[in-house]
């Protein structure tokens, strides 16, 4: 069946011509038409624009000027802007928003020949950790349906996880891509932040944002990398260089690789169960010839009270622009500030407000330098630490997630709990370092996944060490239980 | 160190958020919470740390100077809840 096969599978099919590009696309549009009802994946699809997408794209491989992912459908996280196709970042406040241009990562992606098969549900503003921000609807974890994917690129991992596509993109902001990766079993990529272009991605807090995939292997994860990054000029952030390269892909070994283990990454809130299959796991690794050692980065347990100065303080900015005056829907009041002031009150959900006033409030007279100032320094002293393990080490290995998907609801009334959850991933956004999670067993029944860190630039590195640490893994992972 | 209520309305006003009481009340809840937290960061020996304000080490930017292509004004337009005469219709400032 095409919609089990891998993005890699897909895409030697249609160049054997064993497939046709209109066939998978309409395979993956048929299943999510019967299926995405329960998982609740996407929230946009425009179907006869992917089919008139497959036409073009089965045309390219006709006249031999395919590329990789040529005529294979890729979900977008709907806080990627696509031209003529609703955006709404899973918030009431951009209802009906059709984007009259696309984002950099869509406009590659076209130009790639890859299928745009569908928006991808999210927390509202790629706000939270369980997708259950998201205005329209809940997303549901393919393993089991009662228990969130995690978030916030909730819709896209379950995407790829119930094989409604074979490849999405999400974002990441404090490991919006890694969690629900861990949570769902699959993969999910951060890459170095810069090596993906942001124009065109709704912004959260623009010095951590970053785009990257998932998918259900590091392969797949690996060609998605290549489409998607290189230089832009539409990104001030964007480094001078170039693409992911595959080049040495498959060619990695784990033998004498040197892994540095920062003890604080169990965190007091993680699960025995998960620390069991991590350290199963990482005996795995030792035993394929990983030289697995223990440190300690004493800033990690500041990692995630730093982020919620510095992320809701630059969402306070930059969610300024949502004024009810360029797009979305418009409130009746008296005069411009009680109109814009209604429009926001009526338009963002509740963490999107919590968010705002948090940052609002770090940002305001009297507390910039004791709050943002301050964690801007204990960003750098952090960074810095990590640094240093990358002069000695190849990589920082950790858990993904200090626990397995919970079920819907069971947080909803702990927000600092929920804050924790990104309490492994956060470090690498702060120092804009390369990070995939991959799964790497289970605890409770649940997938549990594994987070690998590499240096700056490090991106090619951390994916082929991910690519020799799925294999060794491999025998762990299972299909979820799909139709 | 807590938030007032009133305090929770000031940031709500700055924020150009219209809050409903409950709203600003389940705020403060949370805000505080969080605030508790930030205390964290306090310990932590700083000061000779530039602080980091984004992750890519750039500096100054610069493109060619050079006319490109830039959406048609329609385009710009079409999503503005309300405009006129080719520009977007924001809501009264100045009093007649």
């Amino acid at each position: 069946m095409i919609t089990t096969l891998t993005a890699a599978e897909i895409a030697a099919k249609l160049r054997s011509k064993e497939v046709s590009a209109p066939e998978v696309t309409k395979a993956f549009l048929d299943r999510i038409s019967t299926e995405d009802a329960k998982y609740g994946a996407f929230l946009a699809v425009d179907s006869e624009r992917a089919m008139a997408q497959a036409e073009d794209a089965q045309k390219r491989i006709e006249d031999g000027t395919a590329e990789p992912l040529t005529g294979v459908p890729v979900a977008l996280k709907d806080n990627i802007s696509t031209e003529g196709i609703e955006t709404t970042c899973a918030s009431k406040i951009l209802k009906g928003y059709i984007p009259p241009y696309d984002a950099t990562v869509t406009a590659k992606l076209k130009a790639a020949g890859a299928i745009i098969i569908g928006k991808a549900n999210l927390d509202e503003f790629a706000m939270g950790s369980s997708n259950e921000n998201s205005a329209y609807k809940l997303a549901h974890n393919p393993w089991d349906l009662k228990r969130t994917p995690g978030g916030s690129s909730g819709g896209s991992t379950v995407a790829v996880t119930a094989e409604l596509a074979p490849l999405a993109l999400g974002s990441d902001t404090g490991g919006s891509i890694r969690l629900p990766a861990s949570f769902c079993g699959v993969v999910g990529f951060k890459p170095t932040y810069g090596r993906c272009s942001r124009y065109g991605l709704v912004a959260f807090a623009s010095s951590l944002d970053q785009i990257g995939p998932l998918a259900r292997t590091v392969e797949d994860a690996a060609l998605l990398s290549n489409a998607i990054t290189g230089h832009c000029n539409l990104d001030s952030t964007s480094l001078p260089h170039g693409p992911i390269s595959l080049d040495g892909l498959k060619g990695g070994s784990l033998k004498g690789m040197r892994l540095a283990f920062p003890v604080e990454m169990y965190g007091d809130g993680t699960d025995p169960e998960v620390r069991k299959a991590t350290e199963k796991a990482l005996d795995d690794l030792r035993s394929e010839g990983a030289i697995i050692e223990e440190i300690s980065i004493p800033t990690i347990p500041l990692g995630v009270t730093t982020y919620y100065i510095i992320a809701p303080a630059e969402a306070s900015s930059n969610l300024g622009r949502f004024d009810g005056v360029r797009y979305g829907p418009r409130s009746q009041g008296q005069g411009h500030i009680d109109v814009v002031a209604k429009t926001r009150a009526e338009g963002f959900g509740h963490e999107v407000k919590a968010r705002i006033m948090i940052g609002t409030y770090a940002l305001s007279a009297g507390y910039y330098d004791a709050f943002y100032l301050r964690a801007q320094q204990v960003r750098a002293a952090m960074t810095q630490q990590f640094n240093e393990a990358f002069e000695k080490y190849d990589f920082v290995i950790s858990p993904t997630a200090p626990v397995t998907a919970f079920e819907l609801g069971a947080l909803s009334q702990d927000p600092m709990q929920m804050k924790l959850l990104d309490y492994c991933t956060i470090p690498a956004n702060m120092g804009g370092f390369p990070a995939i999670s991959i799964q790497a067993g289970f605890a409770h029944g649940l997938p549990v996944g594994i987070q690998l860190m590499g240096p700056h630039m490090g991106d090619e590195r951390v994916l082929q060490a991910a690519f020799a640490a799925e294999r060794v893994l491999e025998t762990q992972r299972k299909r979820p239980p799909i139709s | 160190m807590a938030i007032s209520l009133d305090e929770v309305r000031h940031v709500a006003k700055l924020a150009r958020l219209d809050l409903d009481e409950a709203e600003v009340m389940s705020l403060q809840t949370e805000l505080n919470a969080l605030l508790g937290h930030f205390a964290d960061i306090q310990s932590l020996e700083t000061k000779d740390l530039e602080p980091i304000l984004h992750a890519s080490n750039l500096t100054n930017v610069w493109s060619e100077d050079v006319v490109g292509t830039s959406l048609k004004r329609e385009n710009a337009l079409k999503n503005a809840p309300v405009s006129k005469a080719g520009l977007f219709l924001v809501p009264m400032i100045i009093e007649d």
